[in-house]
């Protein structure tokens, strides 16, 4: 095995030649896999080379004659990423899953199975994961449209300069548009339970257990959509031996969109408010992980006051996104509302701040290719530091008072929704919970971006792995962000907010990049593939609400019913991200 | 002790209970001395949405309302210049940028062309925004060279039909963007003052 050490480059073709080669495309970078040996090459980039974080899995259709596998992985000790693509042809897009090698893949190949189309082989599970059993098509793909379609990109020509305006339900959504599934006859069509293929699938993994030879019976209950631990719309098929959890199987995509087909439609700058959209707790974080893919893209640098305001933003959304997770986890746990709404005074006095800066409280839209909307003036500045110094730090220590000895709380959470670090990291959890797996795993530590790298900070790291270590890596969380942005008030250098000219025409190079913050629920990324177009080739968005909830079973399996109401919510989910 | 964290948790309810009331009473003495209220008075929703509050921190919408900063946004509006015989002067030129840039594509522009020539005129003949639609997210006032679209502070647009904005309702008029927006106005206008002055400059150069 070999040191891990994020110096040394790593040179796959001379431990695989002929298997691996270099892609050469201009704007591109990795290695490129024979799909024939993705399992051999995966096994010792995992072992060998011990990237043994798998950050992102996606695929991307290369229309009409290709489509790419890409997987970004990562070592936890830090360092850049090695990423390696597979290339298949598209009309028979087959490709081995890398499950077994990092659990991780699991939710996100089911992702690029429903999307794209792109079938692993392999793979324990392979179903629809956003879409239902029996859709037709594959949406993502380049040759797929949907209702209401005007054009392949915006803008669309119907606007100006004769512009007729038509409400949607106007337009019938029965145009070219519309796909049956091959051999459909509507005279025919018979209902299936859509849901049958996952109770199927827990049945097919999961058998109670019959020690004392007495055979039990298993029942099989939904946990939400319309449940209010459920954060949402979220709904978890949870499989039941008495009132212990023995299989569960999520199901997602009630508030499904197509994000990524959308961001494919928008020009680049377009899809800034819309990234506001996925984790509306923090649309500051997200515009940050855009912003980055893209000017990583664009090769442009970013004005040193705008780095500045950009971490402040960030933290404060993190604080507050923090704080809100204290509420509801409190919430979850059955003490209704009080912790809730104390941390809902923080926050409005953070969103009050958004919405001086930024304009809105939630939908910031506030970040721009080279820089920030626009400036913060000195008397926001002056509540930001009155907040950090002053009331902030006070109010946490309230929260911590009021919570973190209260011995209901620590009976609930202690010991409660076990995850090793082993498994954290098989399973690709990034952020809190990771951390609180005893991973000291922060991307603004191991991988810096921005200017992270000029501030002190600890990264916050419980090695317990229950509940309590996930409240309380959140707990120093929130002191350290307001120690950074101690720090980045007193360093933060007057003037241009800009880089560039602003400009809404914007001219990406073609190429790929991939860019990821710590965004306050776990590592947030954004790949992004340009063709040279004023619109995004690929837009995906690597989102760690849902691909935190790959260990969700694991945690709680042994666990009863109950519990997982629990363990559910210090996952901290938000369906916007989840669903996309 | 078991019950120490739980009397030590309960202890800050209390003191929150209490703090409550103690304002209350703060404000009672404020109120007969200075006359200043806590409640529906400006200064009162101010005090409880500064760093300073405590005990209540809610505010009695609609009776009170938050003040909203001068960068807020909500729905965009059009900006006319008053002329001097009362004339509504549209600035937006009908370029289009506001339509192209819309992330959610919004905006539909009519433009408008003469008649007797039938060549296009720097000016909208019909603007809709269709307000279902529009997700708030300021572009198209951000890149409109004319500063003739901007974002209206107005949120309470609840309608028991589907809204859709046309020229009539979209004109505001220059005082009302000056109103809502005085430091943005001011910066523009002077931005707006120099370009004049050097256009000035430059054609008296010329004909020198």
């Amino acid at each position: 095995m070999i040191a891990p050490d994020s110096t040394t480059t790593i040179d796959l073709v001379a431990r695989f030649p002929s298997v691996v080669t270099p892609d050469t495309r201009p704007g591109y970078s990795g290695w490129i896999v024979d799909p024939a040996h993705l399992t051999e090459v995966a096994t010792a980039i995992r072992n060998e080379f011990s990237y043994d974080l798998l950050s992102s899995v996606t695929g991307v259709d290369y229309y009409p004659d290709k489509m790419e596998v890409v997987y970004h992985a990562y070592r936890t000790t830090g360092g850049p990423a090695l990423v390696f693509k597979v290339q298949i042809p598209r009309h028979n897009p087959v490709v081995p899953s890398v499950t077994p090698i990092w659990k991780g893949a699991e939710l996100q190949e089911r992702e690029a199975w429903d999307l794209l189309g792109i079938r692993f082989e392999g793979h324990p599970d392979l179903r629809r994961i956003f879409m239902w059993e029996g859709f037709a098509g594959h949406p993502l793909r380049k040759d797929w449209k949907e209702p209401f379609y005007e054009e392949d990109v915006k803008p669309f020509k119907s606007r100006w300069p004769e512009g007729k305006h038509l409400p949607a339900e106007m337009r019938t959504p029965l145009q070219d548009n519309l796909f049956f599934p091959p051999g459909f006859d509507p005279e025919a069509f018979s209902f299936q339970d859509p849901d049958q293929a996952a109770y199927e699938a827990l049945r097919r993994q999961h058998r109670p257990t019959d020690e004392d030879g007495i055979q039990t019976d298993v029942i099989i209950i939904n946990m939400g959509p319309q449940h209010p631990s459920t954060h949402g719309v979220f709904r978890a098929a949870v499989m039941l031996d008495g009132e212990t959890i023995i299989g569960l199987k999520p199901i997602v995509g009630y508030l499904h969109r197509n994000h990524e087909k959308i961001g494919e439609r928008n020009t680049f700058l377009q899809n800034m408010p819309y990234t506001d959209r996925l984790d509306y707790f923090n649309s500051m974080s997200n515009n940050f992980g855009y912003a980055l893919a893209v000017e990583k893209l664009m090769g442009i640098p970013v004005a040193e006051r705008a780095e500045y305001i950009r971490v402040i933003m960030a933290e404060l959304s993190r604080i507050q996104n923090h704080l809100v997770w204290f509420g509801m986890m409190l919430n979850d746990l059955g003490a209704m509302y009080t912790p809730a709404l104390y941390a809902f005074e923080e926050r409005e006095l953070i969103l009050d701040i958004f919405e001086a800066t930024a304009g809105s409280r939630m939908m910031c839209n506030y970040f721009r290719f080279g820089g920030v909307a626009r400036d913060v003036s000195e008397d926001t500045l002056r509540k930001i530091h009155d907040l950090v110094h002053d009331r902030l730090p006070r109010k946490i220590d309230e929260m911590d008072r009021l919570l973190t000895e209260n011995e209901v709380l620590v009976s609930r959470l202690k010991g409660i929704g076990y995850l090793s670090a082993e498994d954290a990291i098989r399973t690709s959890m990034t952020g809190p919970m990771l951390r609180a797996s005893g991973v000291p795993y922060d991307i603004r530590r191991a991988d810096p971006y921005s200017i992270y790298d000029r501030f002190e900070f600890d990264v916050a790291c419980h090695p317990e792995g229950d509940m309590y270590a996930r409240y309380q890596v959140r707990m120093d969380e929130v002191r350290e962000s307001i120690k950074i942005i101690k720090q980045a008030l007193k360093q933060i250098p007057q003037g241009p907010i800009m880089s560039v000219k602003p400009s809404y025409q914007i001219k990406v190079p073609p190429g790929e990049a991939y860019g990821r913050v710590e965004a306050p629920k776990g590592e947030l990324g954004f790949y992004i593939v340009s063709n040279g177009q004023p619109n995004p080739w690929r837009y995906h968005v690597r989102a760690p609400s849902l691909i935190n909830l790959t260990s969700l079973e694991m945690m709680c399996i042994g666990e009863k019913i109950a519990d997982f109401v629990a363990i559910l919510g210090a996952v901290d989910i938000v369906l916007g991200e989840l669903d996309r | 002790m078991y019950g120490k964290g739980l009397l030590k948790g309960l202890s800050v309810t209390l003191s929150r209970f209490f703090y409550t009331y103690w304002d209350d009473l703060v404000w009672f003495w404020r109120r007969i001395t200075k006359g200043k209220r806590r409640y529906y008075s400006p200064e009162g929703i101010a005090h409880r949405s500064s760093k300073e509050a405590r005990g209540i921190f809610t505010v009695q919408y609609p009776e009170e309302k938050l003040p909203v900063p001068e960068e807020f946004r909500y729905l965009p509006f059009l900006v006319y210049d008053e002329g001097l015989d009362g004339t509504k002067e549209i600035r937006c030129t009908s370029c289009g940028i506001c339509a192209k840039v819309c992330p959610p594509q919004c905006i539909w522009i009519v433009r408008s062309t003469d008649p007797a020539t039938g060549r296009p005129r720097p000016q909208p003949a019909e603007f809709y925004i269709d307000a279902d639609i529009c997700m708030n997210c300021g572009l198209c006032a951000e890149f409109c060279p004319f500063d003739a679209i901007k974002m209206d502070h107005d949120y309470e647009m609840a309608s028991y039909t589907r809204t859709l904005l046309n020229l009539d309702r979209l004109l505001k008029p220059a005082s009302y963007y000056a109103s809502i927006r005085p430091l943005n106005a001011a910066r523009e206008e002077e931005a707006r003052k120099a370009k004049l002055a050097s256009k000035a400059a430059k054609a008296e150069a010329k004909a020198a």
